[in-house]
């Protein structure tokens, strides 16, 4: 790490930070994907992990994934919240048994030195109502702060997950902060470049911050978003029906596919529920809605090849 | 006789759990090793963030040898039931059993079995890996390779080695052979994560707890305890200010460091802008650090403390610094909080309360705000009956006031981040708007008090919205049947309940509680629900009965007789809780005296001869008795002091001056005495019987002035 130069380093631009994680990884032997190319509320929805937890075969991951909360939107005015940010996602499955020390020496390797620093590892125990997940484990904090969540998952897509897959999600912007120490995201330095040739973080997405806070409040087209949470159920059922391979259904043929309609409804209803148009009590039915097609897509997953089958 | 020490070296032990954990082993491991005939000296268990930790003293080194004798079938029985008794005794043939000789029944077979105690080792080898397996974790998980096959070990998280030894002070012990899910039990542990992470080996106790301090482990949660409140006080004083002490914030932070190390740090002034309870629960709830006061204001002061779990490199300035830049943004965060909700006025939240159902049965908030005003208004006045004319008014306009902003602060953005300052929140925001100090005050107290503890509001305001919340809350549950049940009080009405007991008696305020039972079910009916409602007319009664019970349990614990309760419930229309509380008193003090006591004993035996005289004639004996009919001196002169007692004892009562009609009740005793003494009660004279009878009928109902004396237990 020594031999990067400054602008490359990961305490000196958000860029260097999520190399060296991506490095660290790679190096490890984790497959190193792109994000998944759909709006996602966070990196567990990506199908490398929801699906690829389920099911007996080894399956070590990394990827960054950008996450869409629509009613943490703040307009860019708060230093801390956004609808738009990044996780750095990473899957082993089986979960290692030295996974924590896997995990504290990520933190060394992005310049965190526990011997000059408090780090802990804090009961949280995750659950998806969406997903029909959970898992137990922490989060991780360093000098107080909250930069990393650690999951063992127990059960995903309404599946038991056997082996149990050890899941680590860093939050990437407020890593970043951290170790560049800087108290506004919007001021946390991107390209790692000082200057004029220096790009920082609201440059890249502030514009958006504002704009989608407008759209996710105020202008979403709500009567297009109700349509087409119906739409996308709709058609995950109808791919999930379409994709057994016969009516015994011993293998499944679209699960994938069936799973980006799920993934669709969730963020749809995220959408929705910013614009405040879901009451308390539809509220839940919506969200086991969305479960039920995870269940769905789960129990096909488990049929197909990289299931298990 | 040997020790054994037991460690289970597992990932991070949620804090909350780690005490009840650390029990659970002890009383799991020495309940087996009592039920193997293993009876111990002692044993004590520990927890720590990664560790549980067991020693028990004094094991003996074998299980005692047993010898049990058991009866079999008689001699020449068939053979199904000859091969059951070999089969059961584990006896090769009968050849083994002795024969018992009875010349009575018959002669029958009996296997002495002797069975030689095992090793104590060996037994504990065989429990230990059970324990594991079985424990009680409040939620436990499966990890790793192995958790593809069912059946795999559950632990609170993964488990990574076990220390299990066992043997005599002098020698080196053994390790107890046993593994679970291929974790082998062995004399190897670790020390801090990041201070002292290398492995080392330990023997017994003694060495491990003192290897494990210094590998920087303190094993002793309470240990760990007394170092961080010794050194945070200290620190805070060496700087001038004053902890602010806080036990379930200790138990918890114990519960997160091996290796307590307390340090300081501090925040921007302008922050104490923001009232002190919200600074002192962003800082406790999000990042478990103490707070300190300024000793010369009381007030919280720019400081906080915090303990880390690491003796860093620096001296811990890059721990303070980065904790400081937390609760930088989480202050900022409860600031912009705290401004946002000043924006806006308590009443103008109030629309919103119309959404939110307060409970599918009982309508929505907005409701059930309007109806906790309308009771508020209805008791107010019972709660200042001097008040009059203009100022009995204001004192109702306030009540409501208070009672339709007592909840909108449920909507502030702090409350819904910090739900333990409602109420609070609502004072502050109130004062900001500038209510009227009552009201304001109204607005935190009237959920009070929380339990047997907590402060009793005296604001005559915050006692009319107080009991008017509670009120409201009995009554919604009782009308739909949601009442206790046995452990079960998921709405805390035991606690709402105690609290108008304690709000009226404390406060000395008359307020009948049918009346207002009645008057918050028709409320009930009016807004808030369209479902059917128990019976309103049996509702009060039956709530009524309901507060008898917490009355009692009240007293008891307060150590007063609760019998008394009853004999003063029985009356019937006993709905005012201070006259009943007055009069139990004025009863126990009564009944401790002679006079008291025999006059329980005189109208005990009355009732009792009443009673049987009554059963056997089938009739009553009420009615005035006929003076002609008086054969004794006594008796005139009992009828003469009923006559005198009753009218002395019901002006006192009446007067609510029960200690006055206890001391006329004690004129009785030495007429009802002398009757007793020198009459018979069952006269030849039918008559003349009739006529004591009657007698003792008015002595009883006499007493009954006071309380029924035949709930009384003597």
């Amino acid at each position: 790490m020594d031999s990067l130069p400054p602008h490359m380093r990961p305490e000196r631009s958000f860029q260097g930070l999520i190399l060296t994680l991506q490095r660290y990884w790679a190096d490890y032997g984790c497959v190193i994907l792109q994000p998944y190319d759909m709006e996602v509320g966070a990196g567990t929805f990506h199908p490398a992990t929801t699906l690829r937890a389920l099911g007996p075969k080894r399956w070590n991951a990394a990827y960054v994934q950008p996450s869409r909360r629509p009613k943490d939107g703040r307009y860019g005015e708060n230093p801390n919240r956004l609808q738009h940010y990044y996780q750095f996602q990473v899957i082993l499955k089986p979960s290692p048994p030295d996974i924590q020390d896997l995990y504290l020496k990520s933190l060394a390797a992005i310049g965190v030195d526990a011997a000059l620093h408090d780090i802990r590892f804090v009961e949280d125990d995750w659950e998806s109502p969406t997903l029909g997940a959970w898992g137990l484990g922490w989060e991780c904090w360093c000098d107080g702060m909250e930069v990393s969540q650690f999951t063992y998952f127990q059960q995903v897509a309404g599946v038991e997950c056997a082996p149990v897959a050890g899941e680590l999600t860093y939050g990437l912007e407020r890593l970043a902060m951290y170790v560049q120490g800087v108290d506004r995201v919007y001021d946390l330095n991107f390209n790692g470049r000082e200057g004029a040739e220096k790009v920082t973080y609201g440059d890249v997405f502030l514009q958006a911050e504002q704009e989608y806070s407008r759209h996710n409040f105020e202008h979403s087209d709500t009567a297009m978003l109700f349509e087409q949470f119906k739409m996308a159920e709709g058609a995950c059922r109808k791919y999930l029906e379409a994709g057994w391979d016969s009516d015994k259904k011993e293998r499944h043929l679209m699960a994938l596919p069936a799973y980006d309609q799920c993934i669709k409804a969730s963020h749809v209803f995220n959408l929705l529920d910013a614009r405040g148009v879901i009451s308390v009590t539809e509220r839940q039915s919506y969200i086991l809605r969305v479960r039920e097609l995870a269940k769905a897509c789960g129990e096909a997953w488990v049929h197909t090849e990289a299931g298990g089958v | 006789m040997p020790d054994l020490l037991l460690e289970l070296f597992s990932e991070e032990i949620p804090a909350r759990m780690q005490a009840k954990a650390a029990d659970d082993l002890r009383k799991m491991v020495t309940d087996k090793l009592v039920a193997e005939g293993l009876v111990y000296e002692g044993a004590k268990a520990f927890a720590t963030p990664r560790r549980l930790a067991l020693t028990v003293h004094g094991i003996p080194a074998r299980q005692p040898d047993l010898k049990d004798e058991r009866k079999g079938p008689k001699v020449g029985a068939p053979d199904a039931a000859v091969q059951g008794f070999l089969k059961a005794t584990g006896l090769k043939s009968l050849d083994e059993a002795k024969i018992q000789k009875d010349p009575k029944k018959g002669d029958f077979y009996i296997a002495l079995i002797e069975k030689t105690g095992r090793p104590a080792i060996d037994v504990i080898a065989e429990i230990l890996p059970v324990i594991v397996r079985t424990f009680p974790w409040p939620k436990s998980m499966r990890w790793g390779e192995r958790s593809a096959k069912p059946g795999a070990l559950q632990w609170v998280r993964p488990l990574h080695s076990i220390i299990a030894t066992f043997g005599m002070e002098t020698e080196d012990p053994d390790v107890v052979a046993f593994d679970v899910a291929g974790i082998e039990a062995g004399q190897v542990t670790r020390g801090h994560r990041f201070m002292a992470p290398a492995e080392f080996s330990v023997r017994r106790f003694e060495d491990y707890e003192a290897k494990l301090f210094d590998a920087k482990v303190v094993l002793d949660s309470q240990r760990r305890k007394d170092i961080i409140l010794a050194d945070a006080k200290e620190l805070a004083f060496a700087q001038g200010y004053e902890l602010v002490e806080d036990q379930v914030l200790l138990d918890e932070v114990s519960g997160l460091v091996e290796w307590p190390v307390v340090l300081m740090g501090s925040f921007d002034e302008d922050f104490l802008s923001i009232p002190g309870e919200v600074i002192r629960a962003t800082i406790r709830n999000n990042q478990k650090c103490f707070v300190v006061n300024d000793p010369k204001t009381g007030k919280l002061a720019n400081r906080f403390i915090l303990v880390a779990n690491i003796e860093a490199s620096d001296g811990g300035k890059a721990i303070v610094a980065g904790n400081e830049r937390v609760i930088r943004a989480r202050l900022s965060d409860a600031k912009f909080f705290y401004d946002t909700d000043l924006k806006t006025k308590l009443e103008d939240r109030l629309p919103k309360f119309e959404q939110i159902v307060f409970h599918e049965k009982l309508g929505t908030q907005a409701e059930r705000i309007a109806r906790i005003e309308r009771l508020a208004a209805e008791i107010a006045p019972l709660v200042v009956p001097t008040a009059q004319g203009a100022e009995k008014e204001k004192l109702v306009e306030k009540a409501k006031r208070a009672a339709r902003l007592a909840k909108a602060d449920l909507l502030t953005e702090v409350v819904g981040e910090f739900p333990e300052v409602q109420g609070l929140m609502g004072k502050y925001y109130a004062q900001t708007q500038g209510e009227d100090a009552s009201v304001a005050q109204a607005i935190e107290d009237h959920y009070k008090p929380q339990g047997p503890n907590d402060r009793v509001p005296s604001d005559p305001v915050a006692i009319a919205v107080a009991l008017a919340d509670k009120i409201d809350t009995l009554v919604g549950f009782w009308a739909i049947d949601e009442k206790p049940t046995g452990s079960k009080d998921p709405y805390a009405l035991r606690r709402a309940a105690l609290g108008v007991i304690r709000l009226v008696v404390e406060n000395e305020k008359r307020v009948g509680l049918q009346q207002r039972f009645a008057f918050a079910a028709e409320e009930l009916l009016s807004v808030g629900t369209s479902h059917p409602i128990m019976d309103r007319n049996k509702l009060p009664f039956d709530l009524l009965s309901f507060f008898a019970d917490r009355l009692k349990v009240q007293l008891r614990d307060q150590g007063a007789r609760h019998d008394l309760v009853d004999a003063v419930f029985a009356l019937g229309g006993q709905d005012d809780l201070l006259m009943v509380v007055r009069r139990v008193e004025a009863l126990g003090k009564f009944l401790d005296t002679d006079d008291g006591k025999n006059l329980l004993a005189g109208t005990k035996r009355a009732s009792n001869i009443l009673a049987i005289e009554e059963k056997k004639d089938k009739r009553a004996f009420d009615g005035a008795p006929d003076a002609s009919l008086y054969k004794d001196d006594t008796e005139a002169a009992l009828a003469f002091m009923i006559a005198a007692v009753k009218s002395e004892a019901s002006i006192a009562v009446a007067n609510e001056d029960f200690t006055f009609a206890m001391s006329a009740m004690a004129k009785l005793r030495p007429a009802v005495d002398a009757f007793f003494d020198k009459v018979k009660v069952n006269d030849d004279d039918p008559k003349v019987r009739e006529n004591r009878l009657k007698l003792l009928n008015e002595i009883r109902a006499a007493t009954r002035a006071v309380a029924d004396f035949s709930k009384i237990q003597d």
